[in-house]
């Protein structure tokens, strides 16, 4: 099993006929033949989009909605520019598209608290924004993660980071363990899915044995998330766990790259995150290059 | 991106919000003068920097017992005495460091009567995903020590993006001051004021520490701190205007220049890193195995050959790095792009410190490969792990 996405999963691009949508469309197409279904572009409507590296090719609709309407997708990728990212998961929204993921980085926080207000009154789910999106392996690719690295297996993975999403991928799968589905949730403040949903979603899934979280500086979700996995192990559901927190370095009142990546009003600092974490029998590691290991010991009890 | 005091006085009071009459100034030559502008007899002479604790700071070339950045003055005369004083000098804050910060702009305002000061900010409330406002009667004080001794007294408001400041949300707020009178009619239409500049400009922080009650029962923003969303600027031309690059480290202004993403910190490990959750990590292991980073440095996902030559020579032009760590897990950001941008900036700089490279993911063979046949002097890594064992040996062996 897996969460969010499988084999059956259809897609739609909104930003698909940019380098960047156009580049990770044909990596998708590539993995296992992820089902990627159309693209959109207000004004290609009608036009046809076609890979350079295989035969394969894509409708493009004007809108989400006529996209949504002919293909039967479930889910939606954004690779549209941060100006005009927001005002696109606005649409995805308002198609009722149930699974919404934005990869863009850098969109106003102003213009995600206009889709935050949205999406709480909707029933789509949004992932991202700036995240690398959401991968179940031999199934379904959706965003930027590479696909090489992942093995399908039994860790369910949960990241505020790109790049140690792949590091935790990477780790699991050389300790034998493979991934069920690692899920990128993104570094902006204002998101949609939280660890929080992600969790409830692995301790959920038969299939997830054992989990990894990663957080970093900035916020309270991995405090929330803490204390989520306490009251939910006091029900019984509880799942080995292993933890990182990034950013115990970094200085106060700095942006550490990632726009929520900040600590503010000596609050978000690591010690506070990985206590919480510990105090949930979270098992952190102390090292972001321990993290297969870390998940061995935790598995071990 | 932040902004000087009194440049984020003139934001708000174009949106309507009271503020008392000042003047910038660059030089004492023009201090009479602009005090002169201003009725008098009580004047306050502010240093303008980008950090906060300006009233308790301390002047480096001054006495001890000489006053901080923030002074009273009653005669002309004083003004001017004042400003001599402050100008070119530099002034150390809880918020500076202890390098301080130049003092070369001065804000001469028109004194206030003070009977009350109260706390209030607006910020976005990440748990709700909302701008809210955080109240206090504490003002004129470290929020940060009122949160941390009496949490009760700080009250936040989260506002609905759709609705803006509603009539009950400045009555919440009005009570939450406890505002009366004169100062409660002001209340109800700062509140709006306010929330109306934060949301117009993408503001990330609108702080006013303290909002005042003046002895004649009317509230007046006495300070002001202004930061706005790096992410939104591109439609606020107007606001770019104020940026003072004089504030900002040079290396981060070559950096934001290359659209990268680097904060200069006090070590002497440089690190270039794919990703902001790795280059924290990579700094938080380098701390681990006893060193300290020289920088955070995100290359980003999408980078050209150029742009990791740009971020390599940033490192470089830092005279504290001892070394050189670059830990990349290739996902879109392929490996042989980083080598080759590498290999190039070395070519064009030269290498005087130990460099470690760790690749890993798209294309990690092809980048291994033109490290190897560069003939550079490069370290190499298996893993993360096994690459900050090794550049902090190399650091350390060579001190």
């Amino acid at each position: 099993m897996s969460i969010l996405v499988n084999k059956d999963t259809k897609i739609i691009v909104q930003g698909l006929t940019g380098k960047t949508g156009t580049f990770h469309t044909e990596q998708a197409l590539e993995y296992y033949g992820t089902k990627m279904v159309a693209g959109v572009h207000p004004k290609k409507g009608g036009e046809t989009w076609g890979s350079v590296e295989s035969a394969a090719q894509l409708p493009i609709f004007a809108s989400v909605g006529e996209a949504k309407e002919a293909t039967g997708a479930d889910a939606s990728v954004i690779y549209v520019p941060p100006a005009g990212a927001g005002a696109a998961i606005i649409e995805a929204i308002d198609a009722e598209v149930p699974f919404i993921v934005c990869i863009t980085e850098g969109i106003p926080v102003a213009d995600m608290v206009k889709v935050k207000a949205k999406l709480d009154k909707s029933n789509s789910r949004l992932l991202g924004p700036n995240c690398p999106g959401i991968l179940t392996p031999e199934e379904c690719k959706i965003g930027i993660m590479p696909g090489s690295i992942f093995q399908k297996g039994s860790v369910g993975v949960v990241s505020r980071s790109g790049t140690l999403t792949y590091e935790a991928v990477f780790q699991t799968t050389n300790a034998g363990l493979g991934q069920t589905t690692a899920v990128g949730i993104g570094g902006d403040p204002v998101k949609g899915t939280e660890f929080i949903d992600v969790l409830e979603m692995f301790l959920a899934d038969d299939a997830t044995e054992s989990i990894i979280m990663i957080g970093e500086i900035g916020g309270s979700a991995e405090e929330d998330a803490a204390q989520f996995l306490i009251d939910e192990a006091k029900k019984g559901r509880k799942k080995p766990t292993a933890g990182f927190i990034a950013g115990r370095t970094a200085p106060p009142g700095r942006t550490m790259g990632h726009a929520g990546a900040v600590i503010s009003g000596g609050k978000g600092g690591a010690e506070d995150k990985i206590a919480a974490m510990e105090a949930a029998g979270i098992k952190v590691s102390p090292s972001p290059a321990k993290l297969g290991e870390t998940l061995l010991e935790a598995l071990k009890g | 991106m932040n902004i000087h005091e009194y440049q984020a006085k003139q934001v708000l009071k174009s949106f309507g919000a009271p503020v008392a009459d000042g003047v910038a100034i660059f030089s004492a030559d023009e201090a009479e003068a602009a005090a002169k502008q201003l009725p008098g007899p009580l004047w306050v002479v502010k240093t303008q920097i980008h950090a906060g604790g300006r009233g308790k700071g301390k002047f480096k070339e001054l006495p001890a017992d000489a006053k901080g950045g923030v002074r009273l003055a009653f005669s002309l005369e004083e003004v001017t005495a004042h400003a001599k004083e402050m100008l070119g000098n530099t002034l150390v804050t809880k918020q500076t460091g202890e390098a301080g910060k130049v003092v070369n702009r001065l804000y001469i305002e028109d004194g206030a009567d003070i009977e009350r000061e109260l706390y209030l900010s607006i910020l976005v409330d990440r748990t709700v995903g909302r701008p809210a406002f955080v109240v206090s009667t504490e003002g004129g004080m470290d929020i940060e020590a009122v949160a941390e001794e009496t949490p009760e007294k700080i009250i936040t408001l989260p506002i609905d993006p759709d609705t803006g400041v509603t009539e009950a949300d400045a009555t919440k707020l009005c009570d939450a001051l406890a505002l009366d009178g004169a100062a409660r009619a002001d209340g109800m239409t700062l509140f709006p004021i306010l929330h109306k500049a934060f949301v117009e400009k993408d503001m990330s922080l609108l702080e006013v520490n303290p909002l005042i009650v003046m002895k004649d029962g009317h509230l007046r923003v006495l300070d002001a701190k202004v930061s706005f969303d790096g992410n939104a600027t591109f439609r606020h031309p107007d606001i770019m205007e104020l940026r003072d690059v004089t504030e900002e480290d040079e290396k981060e202004i070559e950096a934001s220049k290359h659209d990268l993403a680097y904060v200069a910190l006090d070590g002497d490990i440089g690190c270039m890193v794919n990703g902001a959750g790795l280059a924290m990590a990579t700094m938080d292991i380098i701390k681990l195995y006893g060193a300290e980073p020289a920088n955070f440095l995100d290359v980003g996902g999408g980078a050209s050959k150029e742009k990791v030559a740009a971020a390599f020579k940033i490192i470089t032009s830092d005279p504290n790095v001892k070394g050189i760590l670059v830990n990349i897990f290739g996902g879109i950001m392929r490996c042989d792009v980083i080598a080759e941008g590498v290999v190039a900036a070395v070519k064009e700089v030269g290498l005087q410190v130990p460099l470690v490279v760790r690749l890993e993911g798209t294309n990690v063979e092809l980048g291994k490969k033109i490290i190897n046949e560069s003939g550079l002097n490069v370290i190499a890594a298996d893993d993360l792990d096994d690459a900050a064992q090794k550049i902090v040996k190399a650091v350390k062996g060579s001190a």
